[in-house]
């Protein structure tokens, strides 16, 4: 079963649109969403949780379709997005009050281990954490209601390197459980890679390419040659070039690379930048 | 059991999970109808991909190095003596296949290379 299944999601603003976009994130994977700032990221993301108005498509959540259970899909489904919205003046105690009247499956016990394991102050108003323990909070709230599914919206910008490691952590634990599945987009790659199954990548509104993430490892490597050596290659092996006066730098298939060439292996963030040039 | 995953090496992640289990398994460090870790738990330990786990187990399985009670999880199967002579062919047709690149390097006759081993062989007996 697929947790999310977009099917020709068309969305347009002046001066931007977005898809049609065809992807689905499989049950007990997590698939991260990787695209510049304006891909259409969190449009996308705005779309499948109903924020936004969608102008064609069809979008089925944990199995269900339009209007189908919609308080179930929103019991099961925990949220972040890039700002976390608590009221200015609640501290943790509050959120954990009115959260716990929201949700049927809300765990107080989670939560409050949560709290401590991020170090959150508890009398401290919302207002005055900084942008790290708001994240943070978002999160701990997220996890707290026991979802199966987890979308999220860049979760780990304004996080310092030892919680985000912390926090990637955490959402690979969630999916230990064979039924939980995560949507996650970020412009920080690195932890992606760390993280994910799946990769999507998004440009302009439109998927360039939806490939499981070792695959992409495994399948392209970076070569460093000279222009003519680049050349002898066959056209459709090459993902992307950067030139400078004493040689190339190309992303090529491995298969096609030159035996015995300056080979290494790449990484899902210079896949991308490459790729992203090239389109 | 140690499995060791090196991202920077170059080499599939699945190829690492395949060639180790399997090793051990060869070397007697994992023993006949042991359970393995399930594929999530292993994918979680180790941080990597779900699907890249369950291709290195499906291989090994065809492989017949191990086998999979539904419901249950993946055991060691039994050594097959005629898998390791194989798997032992393949490793010295591997070393020959060097051997004889080395050999065009240097310009090695085949006779040579002969008395080399002939010396080698009665040196250990």
């Amino acid at each position: 079963m697929n947790a999310i299944e977009i099917r020709q999601l068309r969305k347009s603003y002046p001066g931007f649109s977005l898809g049609p976009l065809d992807l689905s994130l499989p049950q007990g994977c997590i698939v991260g969403l990787i695209g510049e700032n304006g891909a259409g990221k969190t449009t996308t993301i705005r779309l499948i949780l109903d924020m936004l108005q969608r102008d064609g498509g069809s979008i089925r959540i944990l199995g269900r379709g339009d209007g189908e259970g919609v308080m179930l899909t929103r019991e099961e489904t925990g949220v972040v997005l890039d700002e976390v919205g608590f009221p200015g003046c609640f501290n943790t105690r509050q959120v954990n009050n009115v959260m716990r009247l929201t949700y049927k499956n809300w765990d107080e016990a989670a939560f409050k281990t949560y709290i401590r394991r991020f170090d959150l102050p508890e009398g401290k108003p919302f207002k005055d954490f900084s942008r790290g323990m708001k994240m943070k909070l978002g999160i701990a709230a997220a996890l707290s209601h026991k979802p199966k599914l987890l979308i999220l919206d860049e979760p780990t910008s304004g996080l310092d390197p030892v919680v985000r490691d912390e926090v990637v952590e955490l959402f690979s634990e969630f999916t230990r459980d064979e039924s939980h599945s995560i949507l996650i987009s970020s412009h920080i790659v690195s932890d992606l890679e760390k993280l994910c199954d799946y990769i999507a990548f998004l440009h302009k509104g439109q998927l360039l390419l939806f490939e499981e993430k070792d695959l992409l490892l495994s399948e392209y490597c970076i070569l460093r040659c000279t222009a003519a050596e680049l050349n002898a290659l066959p056209k459709e092996a090459i993902k992307g070039k950067k030139e400078n006066p004493y040689g190339v730098t190309a992303i090529v298939r491995r298969d096609a690379a030159p035996a015995g060439g300056n080979i290494s292996p790449i990484s899902i963030e210079e896949l991308f930048v490459f790729m992203v040039k090239e389109a | 059991m140690n499995i060791f995953i090196d991202n920077k090496s170059g080499l599939p992640i699945y190829d690492q999970i395949y060639n180790q289990i399997k090793s051990h398994i060869i070397s007697g460090a994992l023993s006949e109808d042991q359970l393995l870790p399930s594929i999530r738990n292993l994918a979680k330990d180790l941080g990597i991909s779900v699907i890249t786990t369950r291709r290195a187990y499906d291989e090994l399985e065809r492989e017949g190095f191990i086998y999979t009670v539904a419901g249950k999880g993946s055991f060691v199967a039994a050594k097959n003596t005629e898998l390791l002579r194989e798997e032992n062919l393949r490793q010295i047709e591997a070393h020959l296949q060097e051997i004889r690149s080395l050999a065009v390097a240097c310009g090695l006759s085949r006779e040579e290379i002969l008395e080399m081993f002939s010396v080698i062989e009665e040196e250990t007996t």
